[in-house]
């Protein structure tokens, strides 16, 4: 009598339709570490594989927009902090330059040099955040202290700057509020080779690291295609391979007067989007170094554009025709065209657009904010069913999107 | 871009003369076509933005401002598309980006996007009852019941008015020094608090 059975993965595999269970579906988030704020996923679930997953967002929608209808250019600046709230200084000078392009305003160079020495500030703080907690979420820990001690240093720097750590509010139609601190630029030159040694250190760290490559390598590969399709911006359409770049393609507050390359990725997966944000940083540290050392003189704001920009406090306190464009300007906001205009700046989580509408006078008819984070979280529909469960961590930090602009 | 293809094949394109960029206004049933011919002839391969708009002196009162880039030849192009009935075609089948930024559009201004897959409300919960970025809608907000049944049950809760302080205190327009600012509540006061 034979007792023995050989038995093989194949009487499972004949069973299968037998075996198959019911799918599950599980709530990811909203208060779930790896979704970077207020983000839902609902999941569905066929063991630990992805089958369908729905972003549900909204937790952080306060209404900016219709915040912006009811109040004057400048009051809103504040408001553009808390969009990517990693990368107030760039918002700011998003908005800025969205809202002179409306009123025909032409800044002057040192007022360009110092908004492009705060963008890419601003792109080294959101870079380095971005990546210690993707580093995070994939299960290594050391990353995140060495780019938070970077970052402390940077808001330092902002600190000084624009008198806020944070919500920096630093610029205004037509200029910035203040001009740069004496000794300032010297401070941000040494800052620059401080980053460059925390880059490589985590250069080291994680770039031939076994466990993060085998996370990100080949994980939720984004084609060219698929990046255009759904309208990716940034880092995340350029680790895709499209190398678009509104610093080098659309120039603006003189972004052409920089030398820099644009880092482009092959095949669009977790580990491309984390090499393109690395590389970005050292692109980064390049133009700040040129506009720092390369800083022009003169006017910081634009001086001639008298109905937008306010005149400087020592003549408003002795004079009466400044007094009284100082209160206009105040009380009725700066005084814009009717018109429409639509300006995007190449953000640090990709392309942040201002939709102005104006029928004249200080206040915004419409404002829309095009937020690059909600554009990126439309494509996860697409991407993540197929990959599994532990994957999302990944292509949640790959994507590196802020919730405060995604919901405004 | 080239203009002139774009306006002979489509001659109903009314040019709006943008100064930032062409802008074109196309009536409803023909949008998909002009999106495909962009797309597909004319390099615009990236949906950049799409939202509704309430107008001032426009009628249909919504409408839909799409902006179009093509990467390859670094431009944009503006599409203006009237709400006929607060109908618009969706674009979603050309551009799948666009799918939350319809979305969106019928979120906060109740535009229906015809032919969309999956026409839900993105920032509000479902069951809100307003489309918040009408003009007639109040900045405040309007009381509405709580998204959670089960908890208004028991606390009796809802979601209120924003407290308004009074304010917001900003101009109403026109040009500058046609009237002083003031506060939109005028019956606020240190002691009344707004209604």
């Amino acid at each position: 009598m034979k007792i023995t059975k050989e038995i093989s993965i194949g009487d499972v595999a004949a069973r299968a339709e037998e075996l198959r269970g019911e799918n599950m579906t599980l709530n990811m988030g909203p208060s779930h570490p790896a979704t970077h704020g207020v983000l839902r996923l609902s999941l569905e679930l066929d063991g630990d594989k992805v089958v369908k997953c729905d972003p549900v967002i909204g937790y952080l929608h306060r209404g900016d927009e219709k915040i912006a209808e009811n109040m004057t250019y400048n009051q809103f600046v504040p408001y553009t902090d808390r969009l990517d709230y990693l990368a107030p200084l760039a918002n700011n000078v998003a908005y800025a330059i969205a809202v002179e392009r409306l009123a025909g305003v032409k800044v002057p160079e040192r007022c360009e040099a110092i908004r492009v020495v705060c963008c890419e500030m601003a792109r080294i703080s959101s870079h380095l955040l971005g990546l210690g907690v993707y580093a995070m979420d994939t299960g290594a820990w050391t990353v995140f202290m060495y780019t938070f001690n970077e970052r402390e240093r940077l808001y330092t720097l902002f600190e000084e700057l624009t008198g806020a750590r944070f919500t920096t509010s630093y610029t205004r139609v037509g200029g910035v509020t203040r001009d740069l601190p004496e000794g300032w630029l010297a401070k941000v030159d040494a800052f620059c080779d401080g980053v460059l040694r925390t880059v490589d250190e985590v250069d080291r760290l994680l770039t031939r690291n076994g466990i993060f490559l085998e996370r990100t390598e080949g994980v939720a590969p984004i084609s060219k295609e698929l990046a255009l399709a759904y309208g990716l911006t940034g880092a995340n359409l350029r680790a895709s391979g499209v190398p678009f770049d509104l610093r080098k393609d659309k120039p603006y507050s003189g972004y052409e007067r920089y030398d820099f390359d644009v880092a482009v990725g092959t095949k669009g997966d977790c580990f491309d989007r984390y090499l393109v944000r690395m590389e970005e940083l050292r692109q980064s540290v390049r133009i700040l170094r040129q506009a720092v050392r390369g800083m022009p003189g003169g006017a910081w704001y634009a001086e001639d554009a008298k109905k937008i920009f306010l005149p400087p406090k020592a003549k408003v306190l002795t004079r009466m025709e400044e007094l009284i464009q100082n209160f206009m300007l105040v009380t009725e906001g700066p005084q814009v065209p009717p018109g429409e205009v639509y300006f995007e700046a190449e953000n640090p989580k990709g392309a942040l657009g201002f939709y102005v509408v104006s029928h004249g006078g200080g206040v915004p008819w419409r404002l829309r904010i095009r937020g690059p984070s909600f554009v990126a979280l439309s494509i996860l529909p697409a991407i993540i069913p197929g990959n599994y469960l532990t994957d999302i961590a990944s292509v949640l930090g790959s994507l590196d999107f802020v919730m405060g602009e995604c919901d405004r | 871009m080239d203009a002139a293809a774009l306006s002979s094949r489509f001659s109903a394109l009314r040019d709006l003369a943008g100064k930032d960029m062409p802008t074109y206004e196309t009536a409803g049933p023909d949008l998909l076509a002009v999106v495909k011919f962009l797309r597909d002839e004319q390099g615009f391969d990236l949906l950049a933005d799409l939202c509704g708009v309430e107008w001032k002196d426009r009628t249909p009162r919504f409408g839909v401002v799409i902006h179009l880039l093509s990467t390859a030849s670094k431009e944009y192009v503006r599409l203006h598309v009237p709400a006929v009935d607060d109908r618009v075609p969706s674009v979603s089948s050309l551009h799948p980006g666009a799918n939350w930024h319809e979305r969106e559009a019928y979120d906060m201004f109740g535009i229906r996007f015809d032919g969309h897959p999956d026409l839900r409300r993105i920032l509000m919960w479902d069951a809100y009852p307003h489309h918040p970025l009408r003009k007639d809608f109040p900045l405040a907000g309007i009381e509405v019941p709580l998204p959670a049944a089960d908890v208004a049950a028991i606390t009796g809760q809802t979601v209120e008015p924003a407290p308004m302080m009074g304010g917001p205190f900003v101009s109403q327009g026109g040009r500058m020094s046609e009237g002083e600012p003031d506060a939109l509540d005028q019956s606020w006061t240190e002691e009344r608090p707004k209604s």
